[in-house]
C-alpha cells in the first residue's frame, strides 16, 4: 500500500517535470491559451456580476452558443469509444496502443461539455442543488439529470482507464484483464448513452417540432462519429510529427473510414429530414426553412448553415475519393472541415432553429455576443490545454521512456 | 419590445452601463473593505445553504421570509409580507377565456405586471396578447408587439399566459426540481432553488416562462408589498419565473389580477371541481378548447368563443 502511494507520488512528480518542461513552441502555445483562458475568464466573472444580459440570448431564444457548443463537445467525446472499437472488435493492436490517446481527448471534450454547462447556468453558486441527498436531483424523470449522470459517468470511467493504463506502463507492470477490461465495456455503454442522452434532451421537448423527430438520434450520433473521429486522426497526425508517436497508417485509414461512414449518414438523413418538412409543406418546416432560406425576411443564420453543408459535402466527397484523401494535406483539410461543418450544424445550427419561430410564433433571431464568444473561446481554450498537457505527460509514458524504473524495460 | 411604455433603447443601454459600473465599484469597494457588513454577510451565507421549499418547516419558513423582507427593506426601502398560504383543501383553480369578448387592450398584461412585481427594465411580461388574424388559429401568422387602436378590423386577440399544465413539461424538465404543480393545480418556481438552466423555458408549448437576464429593476414606488413566497415576491437575478394565477391572492379567494383589469368580462376563473363554479359554467356549457392540444399538456386554461 505504502509503496503504490510512493509510486503514485512519483507518477504525480514525474508528470509535473514533463508538464514544465518543453521548448519555446510549447511554451508559446501554452501561453496563448493562457491568454484566451483569461479572457473567457474576465468575460465570465463579468456575466456573474451583471447577470446573463450580457449575453443575446432571450425567453425566446433561451439557448444559444453556450448550449450549442455543449452538445457539439459533448459529440467529440465519441474519440475514445471509436478507437476502443477498432481495438477490440477488429482486433487491430495497433489502434490499442492509441485507445489511451481517444481517452484523454475524451476527457478533455467532456470537461469543456461540462464547463459549457456551467457558464450557461444562471446560478452557478446553486450547482449542489445537484447533488443527490443534499440537493434535489430529479432524476429520472429530467433528461438533464439523465445527462449530468452519463456525462459524469463516462468523464469518470474515462479517467480511470486512462491513468490505471498509463500508471500501469510508468511502473512497468502488465495491466490486469480484469481491472481494464469490465470497466471498458462499461465505458462504451456509457459512450452509447453520452450521445442518445444528448439527443435525448432535445427530441423529448414537443414544444419544439424541430427537435421533436425521432431521427435526431442517429443524427446526433452520427456527427458525433464524424466530429471526434475527424479530431482524432488530426490529434495522431500531429502527434506523430512532432512528438514522433507512432501511428500506424492503418489506424488513420480506420478511422477516415469511420467518418466518412458518419458523414454519409448524416447527409441522408439531412436529405429525408428536408423531404419530410417541405415536400407537405406543413408549419412544421417553418424551423428549417428559417435555417436554408429565411423566415419573413429574417435569414441571419442562412449563410452560416449553407457554410456548413458546403462544408460536410466538400469533406465527404474528398474522404470518398481515394486519390484526393491519400494526400495528407486534403485529408487534413477534409477532417477540419468535418470538425467546422459539423459544429456549425450540430452547434448553433441545431439549437438556435429550434426556438425559431417560438411557440407563440415570434421570430426573435439570435447571434451571440461579445461576451459569450469570449467565454465559449475561454472553455475551447481550456480544453485544448487540457488535452495539451494530459498528452505532454501521455505520449512518453505509453510510447517513451518515462518510467519509474528506467533500466526494467522499454515501450513494447 | 414595442410596448408603449417601455423605455427607449438609449435609456436601457444607459442603465445598463450604469448598473454594471456601480456594480463593479460595489464589488471593488465590498473587496476593499474586507467585505461586506457582517448581517449582509450571513444573510448571503443563509441563502446559499437554503434547503428546497418542500424541506423547509414552518420555523425556516419564518426565518427565511424575515430575512427576504429585510433584504427589500435593505435595498429598496420598502417594508413587504411575504406570505405563504398553502393550497385549499377540495380546490383544483381551472381559467376560460372568451375569444369572442376580447379586445386586445392589454389591460391584463398591465395589471399581471403591477401585482406580480415583474422587471420594468428590462420588461418582464408573463402575459402575451396575440394578434391573431381572421381566419387563422396560426400562431406564426399573430403578432404580438401590435399598435393602434383595439380591436383592429380583421383582427382577434387571443391573451396566452401558463396555461398550469396537468402534465407539465416543464416540471419534468427541471433537473434539480425547483419547479412543481401544487395540489390545486398551480405550477410554482421556488425561485430560491431554480439554477438558471432555462431547460423549462425550451420545454414549455406556449412561452410562458422568463428568465431575469439582469436584476429584476423596479422602483420602490412600484414594489407591491403583498407577497407570495411561491408567486410575486422580488425574485434574484438568474433564475426563472411565470404565472401562478396570482397564487398569493386566488388561495385568499380573491380574483386572479389579469381578470380584475379585464373590461369585457372575457376571463372566468374558479374551482374546477365545484360545480357551480363560474368556470365550470363555462366547461359544461359552451364548446371549448385548449392550446397545442397536440403537445399533450393537458392544460387547465381553456379557451372559448361566445
Amino acid at each position: 500500500m505504502r509503496r503504490r502511494v510512493r509510486e503514485l507520488v512519483a507518477f504525480i512528480r514525474a508528470s509535473a517535470r514533463e508538464v514544465l518542461r518543453g521548448g519555446p513552441e510549447y511554451r508559446r502555445w501554452v501561453a496563448f491559451l493562457a491568454l484566451w483562458i483569461a479572457l473567457g475568464g474576465a468575460a465570465w466573472v463579468e456575466q456573474l456580476l451583471v447577470g446573463m444580459s450580457v449575453t443575446a440570448m432571450t425567453d425566446q431564444v433561451p439557448w444559444g452558443a453556450y448550449i450549442a457548443n455543449f452538445s457539439y463537445t459533448v459529440g467529440l467525446a465519441s474519440a475514445a469509444v471509436a478507437l476502443v472499437a477498432l481495438s477490440y472488435l477488429r482486433g487491430d493492436e495497433d489502434a490499442r496502443a492509441l485507445v489511451v490517446v481517444g481517452q484523454v481527448v475524451t476527457i478533455a471534450a467532456l470537461t469543456m461539455g461540462m464547463l459549457f454547462v456551467v457558464v450557461d447556468i444562471g446560478r452557478p453558486d446553486r450547482v449542489w442543488h445537484f447533488i443527490p441527498l443534499l440537493g434535489r436531483f430529479n432524476f429520472p424523470i429530467s433528461l438533464l439529470s439523465w445527462d449530468v449522470v452519463v456525462l459524469n459517468g463516462y468523464l469518470v470511467l474515462n479517467f480511470y482507464l486512462a491513468t490505471y493504463t498509463l500508471l500501469a506502463r510508468f511502473r512497468g507492470r502488465e495491466m490486469k484483464r480484469l481491472k481494464y477490461q469490465p470497466v471498458l465495456a462499461l465505458g462504451v455503454l456509457f459512450a452509447v448513452a453520452v450521445h442518445v442522452v444528448a439527443a435525448f434532451l432535445y427530441c423529448g421537448l414537443a414544444a419544439r417540432p424541430h427537435w421533436h423527430a425521432a431521427v435526431l438520434v442517429p443524427r446526433v450520433l452520427a456527427s458525433a462519429f464524424g466530429s471526434g473521429p475527424a479530431l482524432l486522426i488530426l490529434v495522431l497526425s500531429v502527434l506523430r510529427d512532432r512528438m514522433a508517436l507512432p501511428v500506424s497508417p492503418r489506424v488513420l485509414a480506420s478511422l477516415r473510414v469511420v467518418v466518412t461512414a458518419a458523414l454519409w449518414v448524416n447527409l441522408f438523413l439531412f436529405g429525408a429530414e428536408a423531404f419530410t418538412e417541405f415536400y407537405a409543406g406543413s408549419s412544421h418546416a417553418a424551423p428549417l426553412r428559417y435555417m436554408l432560406f429565411g423566415l419573413h425576411g429574417h435569414r441571419l443564420l442562412v449563410p452560416y448553415l449553407w457554410l456548413a453543408l458546403a462544408l460536410n459535402v466538400g469533406a465527404t466527397a474528398v474522404l470518398s475519393t481515394p486519390r484526393l484523401f491519400a494526400r495528407e494535406g486534403l485529408l487534413r483539410g477534409a477532417c477540419g472541415a468535418t470538425i467546422v461543418g459539423l459544429w456549425i450544424e450540430k452547434g448553433m445550427g441545431h439549437v438556435v432553429p429550434g426556438f425559431i419561430p417560438s411557440s407563440l410564433g415570434e421570430i426573435v433571431e439570435y447571434s451571440p455576443s461579445l461576451h459569450e464568444t469570449l467565454v465559449c473561446a475561454g472553455v475551447w481554450a481550456a480544453g485544448a490545454l487540457l488535452l495539451t498537457l494530459m498528452l505532454k505527460v501521455a505520449v512518453p509514458v505509453e510510447f517513451g521512456q518515462l518510467r519509474l524504473y528506467p533500466t526494467q524495460g522499454g515501450p513494447s | 419590445m414595442s410596448d408603449p411604455e417601455d423605455p427607449a433603447l438609449a435609456r436601457a443601454f444607459e442603465r445598463a452601463r450604469l448598473t454594471r459600473r456601480s456594480f463593479l465599484a460595489a464589488f471593488g469597494a465590498a473587496a476593499a473593505a474586507g467585505c461586506a457588513d457582517r448581517a449582509e454577510r450571513s444573510a448571503l451565507w443563509e441563502a446559499f445553504v437554503q434547503q428546497h421549499y418542500k424541506r423547509l418547516t414552518e420555523d425556516d419558513k419564518r426565518v427565511i421570509f424575515a430575512r427576504l423582507e429585510a433584504e427589500v427593506r435593505r435595498r429598496h426601502g420598502v417594508q413587504v409580507t411575504i406570505a405563504d398560504p398553502a393550497p385549499l383543501r377540495g380546490v383544483e383553480f381551472g381559467y376560460a377565456l372568451n375569444l369572442s369578448a376580447c379586445v386586445g387592450c392589454r389591460r391584463c398584461e398591465h395589471a399581471c405586471a403591477v401585482e406580480n412585481n415583474t422587471s420594468r427594465d428590462p420588461t418582464v411580461r408573463y402575459l402575451k396578447v396575440l394578434q391573431m388574424e381572421s381566419g387563422s388559429m396560426d400562431v406564426e401568422r399573430s403578432r404580438v408587439g401590435y399598435q393602434g387602436p383595439v380591436p383592429a378590423a380583421g383582427h382577434f386577440y387571443m391573451p396566452v399566459q401558463c396555461q398550469q399544465c396537468r402534465d407539465a413539461p416543464c416540471v419534468r424538465a427541471c433537473p434539480v426540481g425547483a419547479t412543481w404543480t401544487e395540489p390545486d393545480g398551480i405550477t410554482v418556481v421556488d425561485y430560491n432553488w431554480c439554477i438558471g438552466c432555462r431547460y423549462c423555458e425550451a420545454a414549455c408549448p406556449y412561452f410562458a416562462r422568463r428568465f431575469n437576464f439582469s436584476e429584476p429593476d423596479l422602483r420602490p414606488s412600484e414594489i407591491n408589498p403583498d407577497q407570495g413566497y411561491l408567486s410575486n415576491r422580488l425574485r434574484p437575478v438568474g433564475v426563472v419565473e411565470k404565472c401562478t394565477f396570482c397564487l398569493h391572492r386566488v388561495r385568499r379567494g380573491e380574483y386572479p389580477a389579469c381578470l380584475e383589469a379585464c373590461p369585457t368580462g372575457a376571463r372566468k376563473f374558479g374551482n374546477l371541481l365545484d360545480p357551480a363554479s363560474e368556470v365550470r359554467q363555462v366547461l359544461d356549457h359552451k364548446r371549448v378548447y385548449v392550446l397545442h392540444e397536440d403537445a399533450g399538456t393537458s392544460p387547465r386554461f381553456y379557451y372559448f368563443f361566445d
